[in-house]
């Protein structure tokens, strides 16, 4: 198969190029992206990406393949690979430190900026801080979240304006402290996102929804965030 | 916090709203005036007339001459903050949207109570 790979090298290219390279899979198995990557790596040691857990738990290796973004360890040839051949490209929107490797500066900015911690002023008790069942119940399809970017960067408001819009990421994570029954800051938490750009800048336009490895649903999470400013106005 | 002093209402969830709000005054408008003039014979200039003449339909027009007002300005402000990224030449696109928009407000009333 014929494998297109985004290839950068501040330090030696004075610009980004595509390097297309020809690999038989051993076997002729369905073998995961990230098993290519290594394949390649191979042939080329020079090529660069990140990577760690090898199982869609750390968030590392989220890259574009052919066009959509993607956990390349959890992602299969045949999930992706069109007419025998596969693009490789560094998740788009964020400035390429080299190859596959994006710098996360911007986007971990914008998860810092909704303090992504409980905040609690009353006195803490003897023991931990009890949550119902239901209340606990509010948190699943939030803290799933793995911080691995790609639904951001596949976010055209994010890419437009990476400084100002929070971001899909950042924005399900501000709800998970949002929803969570033990967190305090609430209104603080609401005061902060009021602006034309933090939450408003989504058009839903879905990609996030569409991109996410964990089957995560930002989206949603924003139109909940929207509810809650709504009803807290006057 | 982002701060803006452009935008409409300075508050993400005031344009918001404003912007869902117009938008239904538009879509109630484009439904009587699509209705009117598909089921209706086409109306003679008298009736022409008659019907903008009446206090009902002046405030209905000038509702929806004012929503699309409102909803042009929060939409194209998006618009030129997205795309438009130098200072100065978003501050023209800006200022080009704000004057027409005023532009197209007066001369809509000068039209409507000029009948």
């Amino acid at each position: 198969m014929l494998v297109s790979v985004y290839r950068y090298n501040p330090e030696t290219d004075d610009a980004p190029y595509m390097q297309d390279i020809h690999i038989d899979i051993p076997g002729g198995k369905d073998i995961m992206v990230l098993d290519l990557l290594q394949l390649l790596k191979d042939k080329d040691p020079s090529l660069g990406y990140r990577r760690s857990c090898r199982e869609g738990v750390c968030g590392s290796d989220g890259m574009n393949m052919n066009g959509t973004n993607g956990l390349a360890c959890i992602t299969p040839l045949s999930a992706v690979v069109e007419k025998d051949k596969l693009v490789l490209r560094p998740l788009p929107g964020l400035p390429v430190i080299r190859d596959l490797v994006v710098d996360m500066t911007q986007f971990y900015k914008q998860y810092e900026k909704i303090k992504p911690y409980l905040i609690n002023d009353t006195p803490a008790p003897a023991i931990e801080r009890l949550q119902s069942p239901e209340d606990r119940a509010e948190l699943d399809g939030l803290y799933e979240c793995i911080l691995c970017a790609c639904c951001s960067t596949a976010c055209p408001s994010f890419w437009w304006n990476p400084d100002k819009f929070v971001g899909p990421s950042g924005l399900l994570q501000a709800y998970r402290f949002l929803a969570d029954s033990r967190d305090t800051a609430t209104r603080e938490r609401l005061a902060e996102l009021d602006d034309p750009f933090s939450v408003f800048r989504c058009h839903g336009i879905m990609n996030c929804v569409n991109v996410c490895p964990k089957g995560l649903n930002p989206t949603k999470a924003i139109g909940k965030i929207r509810n809650m400013l709504l009803s807290q106005a006057t | 916090m982002v701060t803006s002093i452009t935008s409409f209402g300075r508050s993400g969830l005031y344009d918001w709203m404003i912007q869902r709000v117009t938008a239904l005054v538009l879509v109630a408008y484009t439904v009587f005036m699509v209705c009117y003039l598909a089921f209706g014979d086409v109306p003679t200039y008298e009736q022409w007339k008659g019907l903008f003449e009446g206090t009902a339909m002046r405030i209905f027009t000038l509702l929806a001459l004012l929503s699309m007002a409102a909803h042009a300005w929060i939409g194209l402000w998006s618009v030129s903050t997205d795309y438009i990224k130098p200072t100065g030449a978003r501050f023209v696109f800006q200022s080009v949207c704000g004057l027409l928009t005023f532009i197209y407000v007066v001369w809509g009333i000068q039209i409507l109570w000029g009948i």
